[in-house]
């Protein structure tokens, strides 16, 4: 054994592009809030940062391959607690997201699954020994993976079970795919969409309004569309170079929707216009870089698998969320990592890069 | 170490590297996202941002006032508050009716009614549904703002017509602008403005609606008011002044009061209209509100037609007002010599029909000037008989009658000078030549508007002067014609119509005033006989005219009076009206030059003119 890795062996490079996110980020806040009911939301998001941090560091401290032989007992604890929070958990916001921990302050167990499914997956996948996953490898990455997806999609919260497939895709891309499952996947993919079309109507009321309101943005601007355009006015009422910081008017009038959270990068668009825009979508490019080179560099395989696990989590956030602010996809109410006011949000990015930053200390150990 | 199985062996590197090179390519088609929206519609999105949050509530510009010449005001505006219901939230407006209905004393099922008949309108379009809301009213809007969130005041210019319905058909009334006005003015109106629909307030529209300000605020997301971004003020409308005499004004309306009919005085040298009524008539402050459909429907279907003014638009027969256009012909054609006598046995047959005099008596040996005196129908039968239609329409129409006189009202109608020419055209057949005496005396085929006999009998006096007539005083180069009379044809005819009131016998001779050479010409126009007029159960079968001036020559002031429905005849029913109007035009003149007089002389002091003393006395 060597010696023990140290804080001083943290990725500073990731470290330092992730503040750069969050102090954009609690300017934003501040700025969409400080004229507000809701002012002093910044400080609050701060605090959360600093929780972030903490548990990064606890989360690091940790050697991985040690998370990772707990992973089945992690997987039975997350499906438990996801059970529970269906069973007992009160309602808020139309969802049974939130379970009071302590009753200080409430958990989400959604955000803790993304954690657990990343541990799960990679202890799987590091045990496969071929160079391309079986059949039943798939099967079993569907069914691991699916469980949480379907406990989740019950809440109901259909972004946060849609953040775990990237997961799952993204690994059983890496630890190889043969050729025929790929064209079954884009087949049965291919079905899956009329099929889902047609199901629509049991979805939630509040979920076909998002997927009528995407297909049909122009069709009330006052109703259902009217989040989608009011985002897509402050955005390309920002122009090139953004109407300055705390001058937007359709984000300090409250035009935008959820203008701190989902919808802050419309709020950065519209007061710092492309340029803002460009720097921030630059930022969050280089951290998957960074975690991309982090995954390169990883020990074994166990390692890479976390890190790109992290990676798919937070890219897939990303994309996502940019995408819905612009008006090319429905509102999912995804966030944007990082950035958006959050609590367990913010803290579960911080609790991943631990996870990063416990592949990254230990690349060179033993 | 751990205990499970890891596998040692790395994956490819080029499936990492792949991922690497996904991002980017997504990375660029997000900013591509970006530049589209920020920097090519850039334009497109400020102004819908604009929009967003500016809101523009009009400042309504209030319509001018119109004055008497003397500066008295007879029309103007006041603020007045609407009450609106907002119609954002269904379901709170369900819950506040009762309590609508009872404090704002409006029924429910109207209320319900005129939600239903909004309901295609965008929602955030509040409805109007109390357009004059009383001071109780507005309290109970204002101390009920926390738990009746629906209601909101907004305050309006009203329209005030200070003496209800003196003037009111000339004046005309306001209205909220038609579809098919908003579609003409090409964005000048919005829906609801008000704009003058008929008389007056139509024919000056431009002058007296002022251009209405605009208050921008920026507004938030739930459309509540941040703060005022900048105001363009409203531009009142400016006032008109009018050449209406309130004075002569009120005589004419109480001797008109409970009559049907038309009286119109005006200044024989320029045209100027010192009063006009047209009887009956409404309020129109009862139209500056909304007019219930079935309330319109009625007056619109009226017998006796009160939305018409009687004196640019009623043509009626002129009866033997006519004559005097027919003495005039006889003259100045020379056809018929002036010396030219009858005898009237009180009828006469003309083309195998016999045409009775209003005398059945008969009126004797009858000369010119006794014809007009007289006003001997048998004479001027003759008189047709000679001339011919044609010429008769020569002259008549020179005199402006059959054709509009060009006042500035809206809705002058031409009445009718028939000629050989008009029957072929619109009858396709001859003229009849027992027509034209029926015309001699103001039957038959011809009729004209009081305002068009006005004018006729003030030319012929002032040797032919056509002036147009005008309500807008200092009206720019108003249309004045000649028709060019001999001085004899002059001389005689005038001596005619001072013999009608001052001469003993005449038809106007109750008429007369001391000092005033009032003259004139009596007409009674039958409209049908009085068997017929007996059968239909209507005793009042004519129309009485008096049309008068004064003086003799060149006049000063003339007045045409024309009864309608009446059992009296022309001098009788007319006559009195004409008569008051002259005698307070010229007390008035008598009086003010009195004044200019002690004005002149510094050591009497007149006390000032009292030119508010008639404003606040309401006209019943």
């Amino acid at each position: 054994m060597k010696e023990r890795p140290r804080v001083q062996d943290f990725d500073w490079n990731l470290l330092a592009i992730a503040g750069a996110i969050c102090s954009i980020g609690v300017l934003e806040i501040y700025s969409a809030t400080h004229a507000s009911a809701m002012v002093g939301m910044q400080s609050r998001q701060l605090i959360w940062i600093g929780i972030g941090l903490a548990g990064m560091i606890l989360i690091s401290s940790i050697d991985y391959h040690a998370l990772l032989e707990q992973a089945p007992a992690l997987y039975l604890f997350g499906v438990g607690m996801l059970l529970i929070v269906l069973l007992i958990g009160h309602a808020r916001s139309g969802a049974k997201r939130w379970i009071a921990v302590g009753g200080l302050m409430n958990l989400q167990v959604s955000e803790l699954m993304k954690l657990i499914i990343i541990i799960v997956l990679a202890r799987y996948l590091s045990e496969v020994r071929t160079d391309r996953l079986t059949f039943k490898d798939l099967v079993k990455i569907a069914a691991l993976t699916g469980v949480p997806v379907a406990l989740i999609l019950v809440q109901p919260d259909l972004g946060t079970a849609m953040v775990l497939v990237p997961v799952a895709a993204v690994g059983a891309f890496l630890a190889g795919i043969q050729w025929k499952h790929w064209v079954v996947g884009v087949v049965l993919i291919g079905l899956m969409v009329p099929i889902g079309w047609n199901m629509r109507h049991h979805l939630k009321p509040y979920q076909q309004q998002r997927i009528r309101t995407f297909v049909h943005p122009e069709e009330n601007p006052r109703g259902a569309g009217y989040q989608i355009l009011q985002s897509q006015i402050a955005v390309g009422s920002g122009g090139f170079w953004g109407k300055g910081f705390g001058k937007g008017s359709q984000n300090q009038l409250g035009f935008v929707p959820v203008r701190y959270s989902d919808f802050i990068l419309a709020a950065l668009a519209e007061e710092q216009g492309f340029i803002g825009v460009c720097v921030v979508l630059l930022l969050y490019l280089g951290l998957i870089l960074r975690l991309v080179d982090n995954a390169q560099k990883a020990k074994d395989r166990a390692g890479m698998f976390v890190v790109m696990g992290v990676t798919a989590i937070l890219g897939f956030h990303v994309l996502v969320n940019a995408a819905m602010v612009i008006g090319y996809m429905p509102v999912t109410g995804i966030p944007l990592p990082l950035m958006s006011y959050g609590g367990s949000a913010t803290a579960f990015v911080f609790l991943a890069l631990g996870l990063v930053m416990n592949v990254h200390m230990r690349r060179f150990v033993n | 170490m751990a205990s499970w199985n890891i596998n040692e062996e790395k994956i490819p590197q080029g499936r990492l590297s792949l991922f690497s090179y996904v991002s980017v390519i997504l990375a660029i088609v997000l900013l591509v996202g970006f530049w589209k929206l920020q920097v090519v519609q850039s334009g497109h999105f400020l102004d819908l941002a604009e929009r967003n949050q500016v809101r523009s509530i009009p400042i309504i510009a209030p319509r001018g006032p119109m004055l008497d010449r003397e500066g008295r005001v007879l029309v103007d505006s006041y603020p007045s508050f609407s009450i609106l219901l907002l119609r954002d939230d269904a379901k709170l407006i369900e819950k506040s009716l009762p309590q609508i209905e009872r404090g704002l004393d409006v029924s429910e099922e109207d209320l319900r009614d005129q939600l239903d008949a909004a309901k295609d309108e965008p929602k955030f379009q509040p409805i109007v549904i109390k357009p004059a809301a009383s001071e109780a009213d507005i309290a109970f809007v204002e101390s009920h703002r926390a738990d009746l969130p629906v209601l909101e005041l907004m305050m309006v210019e009203r329209r005030r017509y200070s003496y209800g319905e003196m003037l009111a058909s000339a004046i005309g009334y306001v209205g909220e602008v038609s579809a098919s006005q908003l579609e003409q003015s090409a964005g000048r109106y919005r829906p609801g403005d008000i704009v003058g629909k008929t008389g007056l307030e139509k024919q000056y529209n431009d002058v007296l609606e002022g251009t209405d300000g605009m208050r921008r605020v920026v507004v938030n997301s739930v459309g509540k008011v941040m703060r005022p971004l900048d105001n363009v003020e409203a531009i009142p409308g400016k006032p008109i002044q009018l050449t209406i005499d309130y004075d002569l004004q009120a005589i004419a309306e109480t001797d008109m009061a409970d009559k049907q009919g038309a009286v119109v005085a005006m200044d024989a040298r320029t045209g100027e209209i010192l009063a006009m009524v047209s009887r009956p008539t409404l309020d129109p402050n009862d139209f500056t509100i909304r007019v219930p459909a079935d309330e319109w429907k009625k007056l619109n279907s009226d017998p006796e037609s009160p939305l018409m003014n009687r004196v640019i638009q009623a043509q009626l027969a002129p009866g033997s007002v006519f004559k005097i256009i027919m003495a005039t012909a006889m003259l100045e054609s020379k056809a018929i010599p002036e010396t030219f006598t009858v005898f009237c046995p009180g009828h006469a047959e003309f083309y195998g029909r016999t045409f009775h005099c209003w005398q059945p008596k008969g009126h004797g040996e009858v000369d010119f000037h006794r014809a007009i005196v007289d006003s001997c129908d048998v004479y001027f039968y003759n008189v047709g008989k000679l001339l011919g239609i044609d010429r008769i329409d020569y002259y008549a129409t020179g005199l402006g009658l059959g054709r509009r006189t060009g006042i500035d009202l809206p809705g002058e109608e031409n009445g009718l000078m028939p000629s050989e020419e008009w029957v072929q055209r619109v009858y396709h057949h001859k003229w009849y030549a027992g027509e034209t005496i029926s015309v001699a005396i103001g039957q038959g085929a011809v009729t004209a508007t009081p305002i068009q006999m006005a004018r006729a009998i003030a030319a012929v006096a002032s040797g032919g002067l056509l002036v147009q007539p005008h309500l807008l005083k200092g009206l720019t180069s108003p249309k004045e014609e000649r028709f060019s009379l001999s001085e004899d044809t002059v001389e005689k005819v005038t001596q005619g119509m001072y013999g009608v009131v001052n001469e003993g016998g005449g038809t106007g001779g109750s008429l007369k005033l001391a000092n005033i050479e009032l003259c004139g010409k009596s007409g009674t126009a039958q409209l049908m006989s009085y068997e017929v007029g007996k059968r239909l159960g209507k005793n009042n079968v004519n129309t009485g005219w008096f049309v008068g001036y004064a003086p003799r020559r060149n006049p000063e002031i003339v007045v045409a009076a024309a009864v309608q429905d009446t059992s009296e005849h022309g001098g009788e029913a007319a006559g009195p009206v004409v008569r008051d109007i002259v005698k307070a035009y010229y007390e008035k003149k008598t009086a003010r030059s009195q004044q200019q007089a002690s004005a002149e002389n510094p050591s009497q002091v007149a006390p000032a003119h009292p030119l508010v003393a008639t404003a606040g006395a309401k006209q019943q």
